[in-house]
């Protein structure tokens, strides 16, 4: 009996050798040179031979102890389950911590502005999981909504010399308005339509900045965005005649740190704005119709929702979401440019609401902290990092496909008996 | 006109791997594009190992070239489907989606890992052509390799349709398309057949690597992501599930591209091509060729 089974993981590690050799050769082997007459080629087979042994051997260990591939991701450990109640103290202390956080004596400098880059991450997952958690819809163009809030108010700002109050909203709904018309011919058809849709979209977007000069200023972006005041007060040392600044105002000591404290609880109300509106949003009827479209669209329809509709209000709110966060983006970093809204960010907020676990607030909090905090720490290994976030997204499909804290439940379900 | 029926033919070649995994287990597959960028790296590396011998004929080196690359990037799509896409059947409609977006990612980051971020330049292999007309300093010339790209394309096509039409692996991936279950119970082996599609997606998707490679003569690892979105446009232009319709998209792609750049500011001609898609979605969602998408319960 252990014969025949240690003879199949043999078999079984051979075939999965086999294959990775197939695959590591023509790439790992060989690696292209550019030198003066043209390509070269260097070989460095040790690297096949170090990753055919690695996967030979994983593989006979796993075929020994798990029998077949199958098993093994039902073997892995599930996530505990916690009480209910757990999530909301979890909430509490986080926002407590979230609220204290500037002001606590470790915080510096670097480590607030790291915590307002989380924040907005925060923001656009809890923007995004309107669309893709609630309502189920695949929009990998998340990013030209952001883009479109940070040029609205780039542009309004510089040109017309509005403040940041006053662009604020209208990024929002200028994102929103782009949603609506990108969202109105496609979100009739299947979701795997709409993201590529949004995919094409998201890549229009910023080739349309990148190339229209006179509008956007090109590749080279937009600087010298106004910053943000408190409300009238400007933080600088020295006021224009006649303006009173922050410091001034409250007679304290002019320090930079004013401003990166302020921007840290702008964009802390903000994605608590965001979240709340979520929340709040979930328990209207167009919520409970979201949710519902996501678990079965042709039931939705023999019930007289209209799909469409639905779809749409879930798609321009999330954008306007985006909006507002890309708003933000552009007044914190003062200088836009079309590199900032590349696939990449769409994957990166796709990414966190996946991880997160899709449609739970929560997760996407935690995953979003993850994905910015892990490469910040591994700053060495940042030309690794994208190949292991490609396999983190595979992983957690293969291993836990409703994310890390999953939140599937509909809001809204029927009593048992009723 | 020429360059247009070329790059409309890759765009083709590329289509019909996307058709042919939508039709059997409609799902987009994502990373196709990056099995095509990793297609044409192979290629540019057999050319690259094969020079110091100096083959005698340029043909007996692209057909060397041809099958390795058929061999290599097949492995990659099998590979692809088995690890991360079958253990997702059955699971909800976006897992694999975001799936293939992760494996889409891993791909393309590891080829930039591996090889480096350069274009990668290869030294022309076919010289040559006909000069069709010549008018005040105008040439017009279609090249012995722009022939022979099309006409291997056409080859391609002819020998798809008739795979699918007339061999049992056809008759099995047509019973897949239409009912998995179904086809399992009468002794389809749908595993078998979804594996072998994606190993034709990925064959395909290598022989517009290599036209590629060919063609342009320069390679780099972000070229899956566009050439796999315009295919995908082509798809779904021509009608998503179509062989005929895969092929017909690509070349209008392509055209629609060749006219844009030679009448229109060239930066735009992507902004031109998707919003093609969209306008086709509005109007056609099923397509040129495609037929009605009935959606069962």
């Amino acid at each position: 009996m252990d014969g025949t089974k240690a003879a199949n993981a043999l078999k079984e590690a051979g075939l999965a050798a086999l294959v990775a050799l197939l695959l590591a050769v023509p790439l790992i082997g060989f690696r292209l040179t550019e030198g003066l007459q043209g390509l070269g080629i260097e070989t460095r087979f040790d690297w096949v031979a170090w990753g055919v042994g690695v996967v030979f051997f994983g593989r006979f260990g796993l075929a020994l102890t798990r029998g077949s591939r199958g098993d093994l991701l039902g073997h892995l450990p599930a996530m505990p389950k916690f009480p209910t109640g757990t999530g909301r103290t979890v909430a509490g202390l986080l926002l407590l911590l979230a609220i204290a956080m500037p002001l606590l004596p470790v915080a510096d400098r670097y480590m607030v502005e790291i915590a307002i880059t989380v924040l907005i991450y925060v923001m656009l997952g809890w923007g995004l999981n309107i669309v893709v958690g609630l309502a189920g819809l695949l929009d990998l163009g998340y990013v030209a909504f952001y883009a479109v809030g940070a040029y609205t108010y780039a542009l309004l700002a510089i040109n017309f010399d509005m403040s940041f109050w006053l662009c604020l909203p209208i990024a929002g709904l200028f994102a929103a308005l782009f949603g609506i018309i990108l969202g109105f011919p496609v979100l009739r058809l299947r979701g795997d339509y709409l993201a590529i849709v949004t995919l094409g979209f998201g890549e229009m977007i910023r080739i349309v900045l990148l190339n229209w000069k006179e509008f956007s200023g090109g590749p080279n972006g937009i600087s010298s965005i106004p910053r943000p005041d408190f409300f009238g007060f400007p933080f600088a040392r020295e006021g224009e005649p006649g303006q009173t600044t922050f410091h001034q105002l409250f007679g304290l000591e002019f320090s930079p740190m004013h401003r990166i404290i302020f921007l840290y609880y702008l964009i802390l109300v903000l994605a608590l704005l965001t979240n709340w509106f979520t929340l709040r949003m979930r328990r209207l009827p167009v919520g409970r119709a979201w949710e519902a479209l996501r678990e079965d669209e042709i039931a939705c329809r023999a019930l007289g929702i209209n799909p469409t509709n639905v779809k749409l209000s879930a798609f321009a709110l999330g954008a306007m979401f985006g909006g507002f966060a890309g708003a933000f983006f552009a007044t914190r970093q003062g200088f836009i440019s079309p590199e900032s809204f590349s696939f990449i960010e769409s994957a990166v907020i796709l990414a966190i609401v996946v991880l997160g676990g899709m449609g739970s607030q929560m997760g996407v909090v935690i995953a979003a902290a993850f994905l910015i905090l892990v490469p910040e720490l591994l700053r060495d290994f940042s030309q690794y990092r994208m190949v292991l976030f490609g396999m983190a997204m595979v992983l957690i499909m293969l291993w836990r496909p409703q994310g890390l804290v999953a939140h599937r439940a509909p809001s809204a379900r029927l009593e048992a008996g009723a | 006109m020429i360059n247009g029926l070329t790059l409309g033919a890759i765009y083709g070649l590329i289509a019909i791997g996307y058709t042919m995994v939508y039709g059997i287990i409609g799902m987009i597959n994502f990373a196709h594009g990056e099995v095509y960028m990793i297609g044409a790296f192979i290629s540019v590396i057999t050319f690259t190992i094969l020079g110091p011998f100096g083959f005698a004929s340029p043909v007996l080196a692209i057909v060397v070239v041809l099958m390795v690359a058929l061999v290599f990037t097949s492995v990659y799509g099998w590979t692809v489907e088995r690890i991360a896409y079958r253990p997702l059947r059955g699971s909800f409609r976006l897992a694999p989606l975001i799936s293939a977006i992760g494996v889409s990612i891993f791909l393309q980051n590891y080829v930039h890992m591996l090889q480096g971020a350069k274009m990668k330049p290869v030294q022309p292999v076919v010289r040559g052509g006909f000069v069709l007309a010549e008018e005040g300093g105008f040439v017009v010339q279609i090249t012995y390799l722009q022939i022979g790209i099309i006409a291997a394309t056409l080859v391609l096509m002819a020998g798809f349709t008739l795979l699918i039409h007339r061999t049992s692996l056809g008759r099995s991936q047509r019973a897949c398309e239409q009912d998995r279950k179904m086809a399992a119970l009468l002794g389809v082996n749908v595993d078998r057949t979804i594996s072998l599609t994606f190993v034709m997606g990925a064959a395909l998707a290598a022989v517009a690597g290599l036209i590629f490679t060919l063609y342009y003569g320069a390679v780099d690892f972000f070229i899956g992501f566009l050439a796999g979105l315009k295919a995908f446009t082509a798809a779904v232009l021509g009608g998503i599930g179509s062989l005929p319709g895969a092929m017909l998209g690509g070349v209008l792609i392509g055209l629609i591209e060749a006219f844009w750049s030679a009448h229109f500011p060239i930066a735009y001609k992507d902004v031109a091509v998707f919003g093609i898609l969209v306008i086709v979605l509005i109007f056609r969602p099923t397509g040129l060729l495609g037929r009605p998408d009935i959606e069962k319960v």
